[in-house]
């Protein structure tokens, strides 16, 4: 088998296929894609509710139909991949070990590498949830394979932990395969999840969310059978005398997704440690040259849109890379997150001689209302730029699209910070 | 071993609990031409009790008191470990323990660790200076002043060590019944009737080994006279990393407050942090409390301040049995034929070659017949998972087995050929638990997350077994609820 490769494209879901696409559009032609699942397209294969699509394409899809839109213009384009095939380790070289049935132990090389590995789910374990350690306490994720792809229920009586949104849309799947679904906890003020989906999951179905909620404890010896919840103060602490039981067999979690970036870490690429995936510049280029990143495992997206969006910038860097057509940088301008705001992808701007208009990715730290967005520096009074939102919520990114001239114009770090207005 | 096995032939020996006194019994015993059947209430081997959830610290034996049983058997069972780990192909890092002394004032009690383990016959005990502690443990926090170092210490897999003498014991002929619950021990003449699950076995002699449940069971064969309650330990798990790593077992100077919280690293490549010890009531409930976690975290870091709680991958609670009428371990012949190997905390695992030793020199006293086995093995053969082989094995291993090219268990690397192998072991995996403790497949960040659904749908298809069947750890905790399709149309 070859060895060598111009770009090799790491997970096959969408933010790989669009990324591998795109380099082919940019001109590329020795292309690899390498995925560890027996079938292209990713965490969207489980998803089977519709709402994908609606920014990419203007047409409402469900997630098998999104993906099968990139596993097409893959196949068209007839860009070679690897099923069943798992990286286990990416050098700061850009040699690749993977392993599969059968082609055995592989060592592959290539002029630019995209890491497109996805995220995985938080675990109750992770954010300590305490109690016995019983058979039906599992992530949303996992009892979404378990129903839409392996065609099995998990459980009758259920409780959510966590409104993000793969908890929501298990609500309304439990609810719609017959199992009852007391409530959907959340510890914080706010739902994590997108407005539409509470909606649509919870409130059609009158599923209750408690907010300022959490699980105490967890009952049950071989499998559960009920969990203590209570409410919580400001410091997100159980408040005494509000704790009550819920009898149920399930409990679901739903508390956040993780970057995978076990690879990224083995390539010698700098982690930011807030998004928990790589630090890049606008290019989606990491701190290894010729190493991009995109999709979920750089930051966790609420819309897969904005993931083959910025999967295709970071499939056509990768190809101008590899052409050696990528612009000169003059100088990078650190892009920092101040108040209100969590985290800013990409974290630093390359200035070079053309002047491109940048997009930035951020989550708001808090719910915000009437505010806007505003980038700084140090020494200027007057922002460089404001974006009014009559809305700022946690769960819902907020996407800036700057003027290139306003990077142009500094030298010291740009600070991304709320304004209520 | 003359007679067949079968209904109503008289074994020689029924031991109860497959914990790792259970395991280590049966395994020495397995040296003997003897009948040796083991029953055990859980699924699988080490996982009904405190072998699955403790420190898995191989303890030098300086903390008993000088005299006792315990300090006797801990000290003769961490010299037995080298063979022993090495017999059977186990993993253990002997990197030497640390008492760690916070102040001048906490120096004292190392002096008496030190003086109580050279009581003890503790060879290459040694206090260290803040300088020499430093250099061992960099990430120790600054305020600690000195340290008692055990060289004979070490760290090892509870449950792999378990799981390693059960296998060998079964290679050598031992029997065992997993989810096979003793409820009762009767003497009949020339032994014991053992009523376990559906199954009545006769018995020349009993091993009681039922850690917390030994009392009840002692009580059942008329022996009784002690009471065991749990002590329960709660514990944290996180993945490793430069700026929290330790190298070794780092426990404190017990104070008014407790003694202390201990920071090791599984050889396994975890951080591991407890335990608590709090006395409790219900033997059957180990529950995690918000309280004892954050007393755990609070006494490790005073340990190792920059422990991170993001990197958490499991907690878990452990239950010591604790005689309520004695401290020490008590091994001993209740009644005639019938042995009690009971209160056996910590260091109960590490005493555990010692406790077996200890029982098979009680049963030849009282007749049990040792005539060596010629065909005994002390070995097993260790196969190595996939993970722990070099580039040009994996390679092989791949081209001999294409299972072992696809990948399981991405947080730990465990392979499908990892599994399938786990499960066709003597006394192989049943569940998925079992499974973990074996390969660590879901023992990860992940904690199952990924690999659940394709372990479950390989114990099926190995197993023979209807995917709604199969459990976490046994009857009552099965994965699945129902089916959303009708059967069949799930296996295309
Ligand atoms: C449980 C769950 C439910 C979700 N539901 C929704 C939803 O309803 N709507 C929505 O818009 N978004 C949803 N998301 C977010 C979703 O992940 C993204 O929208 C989108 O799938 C991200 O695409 P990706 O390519 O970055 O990641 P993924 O779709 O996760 O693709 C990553 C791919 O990389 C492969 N891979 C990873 N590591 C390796 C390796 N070492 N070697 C080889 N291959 C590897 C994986 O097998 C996978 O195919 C969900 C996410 C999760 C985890
Ligand atoms: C928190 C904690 C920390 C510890 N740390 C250490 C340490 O670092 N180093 C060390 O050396 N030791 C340590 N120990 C002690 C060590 O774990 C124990 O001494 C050892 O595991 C005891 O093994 P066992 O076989 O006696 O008991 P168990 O492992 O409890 O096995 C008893 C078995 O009997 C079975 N059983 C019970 N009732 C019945 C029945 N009716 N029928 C059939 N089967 C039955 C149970 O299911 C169980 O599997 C620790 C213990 C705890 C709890």
């Amino acid at each position: 088998m070859k060895t060598e490769y111009d770009l090799i494209v790491i997970g096959g879901g969408p933010a790989g296929l669009a990324a591998a696409t795109a380099a082919y559009d940019q001109g590329l032609r020795d292309i690899l894609i390498v995925e560890r699942d027996r079938f292209l397209g990713g965490i969207l294969n489980q998803c089977i509710h519709t709402g994908f699509g609606l920014q990419e394409f203007r047409e409402e899809l469900t997630g098998p139909e999104y993906a099968q839109r990139f596993v097409d213009k893959t196949l068209e384009d007839g860009i070679p991949f690897l099923l069943d095939t798992m990286v286990l380790a990416v050098r700061p070289d850009r040699t690749i070990v993977a392993i599969s049935p059968k082609l055995g132990r592989l060592e592959l090389h290539a002029k630019a590498i995209v890491l497109s590995m996805g995220c995985r789910e938080r675990t109750r374990a992770a954010i300590m949830v305490p109690g016995t350690r019983p058979a039906g306490v599992m992530t949303a994720g996992t009892a979404q394979r378990y129903m839409n792809v392996e065609g099995y229920l998990p459980g009758h009586n259920v409780v959510i932990l966590g409104s993000g949104d793969v908890g929501l849309i298990m609500a309304r799947r439990f609810t719609l395969e017959g199992a009852r679904v007391n409530a959907v906890l959340e510890i914080m003020p706010y739902s994590t999840g997108l407005t539409r989906n509470i909606v649509q999951c919870l409130d059609d179905y009158g599923i209750p969310l408690l907010l300022n909620h959490t699980v105490t404890s967890v009952h049950g010896g071989k499998r559960v059978t009920g969990v203590s919840i209570a409410q919580v103060d400001d410091y997100r602490r159980p408040v005494p005398g509000t704790e009550r039981e819920i009898a149920c067999d399930t409990l679901i979690t739903s508390v956040g997704l993780v970057p995978e970036n076990e690879l990224s870490k083995t390539a010698g690429v700098q982690l930011d440690p807030i998004t928990g995936g790589a630090v890049v510049n606008q290019r989606l280029q990491t701190s290894v040259p010729g190493v991009f990143a995109c999709g979920n495992v750089l930051q966790v997206h609420d819309l897969v849109d904005n993931v083959s969006e910025e999967s295709q910038r970071a499939g056509r860097s990768a190809a101008l890379y590899v052409q050696d057509k990528l612009p000169q940088t003059l100088r990078s301008i650190r892009v920092v997150p101040a108040s209100g705001i969590r985290y800013v992808v990409p974290q630093c701007v390359d200035v070079t001689e053309q002047t491109e208009t940048i997009k930035l990715f951020m989550r708001p730290s808090d719910v915000f209302k009437g505010a806007s967005v505003e980038l700084r520096t140090d020494s200027r009074e007057e922002p460089l730029a404001k974006f009014r939102r009559s809305r700022l919520t946690p769960g819902e990114m907020v996407v800036l699209t700057v003027q290139g001239t306003v990077f142009a114009a500094v030298e010291a770090d740009i600070l991304v910070g709320v304004k209520v207005l | 071993m003359t007679e067949q096995r079968g209904g109503g032939q008289m074994l020689d020996v029924v031991i109860i609990g497959a914990g790792v006194v259970g395991c280590a019994t049966a395994r020495e015993l397995s040296r003997y031409c003897l009948n040796v059947t083991v029953c055990e209430r859980a699924a699988e081997v080490g996982q009904g009790g405190a072998t699955k959830a403790n420190t898995g610290i191989v303890h030098a034996g300086y903390d008993p008191m000088p005299g006792t049983l315990m300090a006797r058997l801990n000290v003769r069972g961490n010299a037995m470990y080298d063979q022993l780990t090495a017999d059977l192909g186990v993993h253990m890092e002997r990197h030497g323990t640390l008492v760690v002394a916070f102040s001048p004032f906490e120096r004292a009690h190392l002096e008496e660790l030190l003086a109580r383990g050279q009581a003890n016959g503790v060879p290459g005990l040694r206090i260290l200076d803040h300088r020499e502690l430093m250099e061992l443990e960099p990430n120790l926090s600054p305020e600690a002043d000195s340290a008692l170092f055990a060289a004979t210490g070490g760290a090892i897999e509870p449950y792999e060590l378990t799981l390693a003498l059960a296998e060998n014991a079964a290679l050598n002929g031992v029997e065992f019944l997993f989810e096979h619950p003793v409820r009762s021990v009767k003497p009949i003449s020339g032994g014991w009737r053992v009523e376990a699950g559906e199954r009545l076995l006769e018995t020349r002699f009993v091993v009681n080994a039922a850690g917390l449940f030994a009392d009840d069971i002692s009580r059942m064969a008329g022996a009784g006279g002690f009471h065991i309650r749990p002590r329960l330990g709660q514990y944290l798990l996180l993945e490793d990393r430069a700026d929290y790593d330790v190298q070794r077992p780092l426990f404190q100077v017990p104070t008014p407050m407790g003694k202390g919280i201990v920071v090791s690293r599984t050889p396994d490549g975890n951080i591991i942090a407890g335990p608590t010890a709090d006395d409790a009531q219900d033997k059957d409930d180990l529950a995690t409390t918000a309280d004892g976690l954050a007393r755990v975290l609070t006494g490790a870091r005073k340990s190792i301040p920059r422990l991170d709680t993001r990197q958490l991958v499991a907690e878990f609670t452990g239950a010591r049995a604790v005689i309520a009428e004695q401290g020490d371990f008590l091994v001993e012949q209740g009644a005639a034929g019938f042995f009690n190997a009971a209160g056996i905390k910590s260091p109960g695992l590490t005493a555990a070659p010692a406790i077996a030793e200890e029982l098979v020199l009680l049963l030849k006293g009282a007749g049990l017949d040792t005539t060596s086995n010629p065909a005994f093995i002390p070995t097993n053969t260790h196969v190595p998972l996939f993970r722990e082989c070099s580039p040009e094995q994996q390679k092989r291993m791949i081209v001999e087995d294409p299972r072992y090219g696809r990948i399981v268990c991405r947080c730990e690397t465990v392979t499908e050929g990892d599994i399938v192998r786990a499960i066709h072991r003597p006394t192989g995996a049943r569940t998925v638990d079992g499974l973990k403790f074996r390969t660590r497949a879901g023992m990860g960040r992940c904690q199952g997350g990924f690999c659940g659904p394709r372990v479950l749908e390989i114990l099926c298809r190995e197993l023979g077994l209807d995917p709604l069947s199969v459990t976490k750890c046994g009857a009552g905790s099965e994965i699945l609820a129902g089916r959303l399709r009708p059967e069949g149309e799930n296996d295309a």
